[in-house]
């Protein structure tokens, strides 16, 4: 089995449009979170969400490039160009490899909505143009990138709720570890529009928290009433350790551990039982025990029931206090597709700057939480080894493990 | 037949030329009357799409995509545009 080397990391998120401005909003506990009054013009039971500005491609890409990207796409693209660029994998290296992707994206609503209302509208389907199709569909990420970035390998969209990313970059290292791969471009996409969320509104899910935004995401707080919803885009370059040696790359970390399940029980609710399976398969794929993670990021959403029961797995894993946790969601709102890539990028820049992002908000713990040790204000420490957990609608359960290189 | 609202060529030629250079990005001092459409906007298969919408969108009539067999320069491209757009006039 081969190690499998992280190479490159690309941020593009409500706390940062880069790397550097993430790694400082990480540090200093800067929240993303906005109140958007379109949402409430539009019906929405709670206008809170993370966001960040389009990026202006037009120097970047030629016109049919760009006309092919959805919003959550753009962001895909920027963040991929900045991994791309730290890992030394410049066109021309690329032309002589088999690069793959693999990327986490379980939506493009605003593409299928607009297309839908121009038909309606027309009556005639050619009037939507040439890109709507390859906007709509949910592969469109990978689509775009492979295009785009002239990759030759495996390619194709991991689509997983809330666990997309995070299973994308499992995967992503299960096809280096095999020898399937040499190099795999992982992440997660995450559209931020107002016409995306209003269905996961309808649940009453998003916290109404409305009067002050950056304080209404509190991962473990008692007073969590909801998530908020939140995206951008994150990419991490997988690569086969020895190769990616040979080569001279720089590497950041090595993934030693992926762990997945499935609750097999309702299609909202968690379960403790599963993340704990998820939890205990990639401690067991690591070859480590839990007093080995110095860092877990939590999936913890701030919402009642989610948070409780992952600090109960927690718990039942790593014992009580054990084991610093905080959820950097805490920060950004809920990324969902792209969450569990972008914590892979959030926890590899503590990972290289030595220290643990805050869980902001957390001001009174609730019987759960107050096992754990949440870690409050940023902690000046070192991490060797960190775990992170995504979570997903349909109980899909995600949990990644990164040793320092 | 009666041509009440016939528009002048230079209006339609005028008003082709900019949205061709907004939608396809291309130096207006490019397009010349018998310079090769397809060649100088570097049209593939999926642009001749956008264009059926922008001529749609810019002069409210459809064009059917087979029409483009036979628009070969930029002035076949005018032709077509004004003929379309003049003779649909005079029939309204």
């Amino acid at each position: 089995m081969n190690r499998v080397a992280i190479t490159g990391l690309g941020i593009y998120s409500c706390i940062g449009k880069n790397r550097d401005e993430v790694r400082d909003s990480l540090y200093k506990g800067k929240s993303g979170i906005i109140f958007d009054p379109v949402r409430k013009e539009f019906g929405y039971r709670s206008a809170l969400t993370g966001f960040v500005d389009r990026p202006n491609l037009k120097e970047l890409l030629d016109r049919r490039s760009r006309l092919m990207l959805p919003e959550q796409g753009e962001y895909a693209y920027v963040a991929t160009l900045e991994a791309l660029k730290q890992a030394g994998l410049d066109p021309d290296y690329i032309a002589g490899q088999e690069v793959g992707i693999l990327y986490g994206n379980d939506s493009s609503a605003k593409p299928v909505i607009d297309a839908i209302d121009l038909m309606r509208l027309k009556k005639d389907t050619t009037l939507v143009g040439s890109a709507s199709v390859f906007q709509t569909m949910n592969s469109t990420v990978t689509m775009n990138l492979a295009t785009i970035f002239k990759l030759k390998g495996v390619n194709f969209t991991v689509s997983a709720a809330c666990a997309s990313g995070s299973h994308a970059v499992g995967l992503g290292y299960h096809f280096i570890k095999t020898g399937l791969q040499d190099i795999v471009v992982t992440g997660g996409a995450q559209e931020i529009n107002y016409l995306s969320m209003g269905n996961f509104d309808a649940l009453s899910a998003f916290s109404i928290h409305e009067s002050e935004p950056t304080k209404a995401s509190r991962p473990f707080d008692r007073d969590r009433d909801g998530l908020i919803p939140s995206g951008g885009a994150a990419t991490v370059i997988l690569e086969n350790w020895d190769k990616a040696v040979q080569r001279g790359a720089h590497i950041l970390g090595e993934v030693i551990g992926y762990g997945f399940s499935s609750n097999g029980e309702h299609i909202s609710n968690p379960t403790v039982e599963g993340p704990v399976r998820s939890l205990k398969k990639a401690l067991k794929d690591a070859q480590i025990q839990p007093k080995d993670i110095d860092y877990i990021n939590a999936h913890a959403t701030s919402t009642p029931a989610g948070d409780a029961s992952e600090a109960k797995a927690i718990n039942e894993v790593f014992g009580a206090k054990s084991t610093p946790v905080s959820s950097t969601k805490s920060m950004t709102g809920h990324e969902c597709w792209m969450a569990g890539a972008s914590e892979i990028v959030y926890c590899t820049l503590m990972m290289q700057n030595a220290f643990m992002a805050p869980n902001i908000n957390f001001e009174n713990p609730d019987e759960d939480s107050a096992k754990l040790d949440v870690i409050q204000t940023v902690r000046e420490k070192n991490i060797s080894v960190f775990l992170s957990n995504s979570f997903g609608f349909g109980g899909t359960n995600s949990s990644l493990i990164v040793r320092k290189a | 037949m009666s041509n009440l609202t016939h528009i002048p060529a230079e209006e339609i030629i005028k008003k082709i030329n900019t949205f061709l250079v907004e939608e396809f990005e291309v130096d207006e001092s490019k397009i010349t009357p018998g310079g090769k459409l397809k060649e100088v906007l570097e049209l593939d298969s999926l642009d001749y799409i956008d264009l059926v919408v922008v001529i749609e969108s810019n002069f409210a009539f459809k064009v059917k995509p087979e029409d483009f067999a036979d628009i070969q320069t930029f002035q076949d491209f005018y032709n077509y545009i004004i003929s379309r757009v003049n003779n649909s006039k005079a029939v309204a």
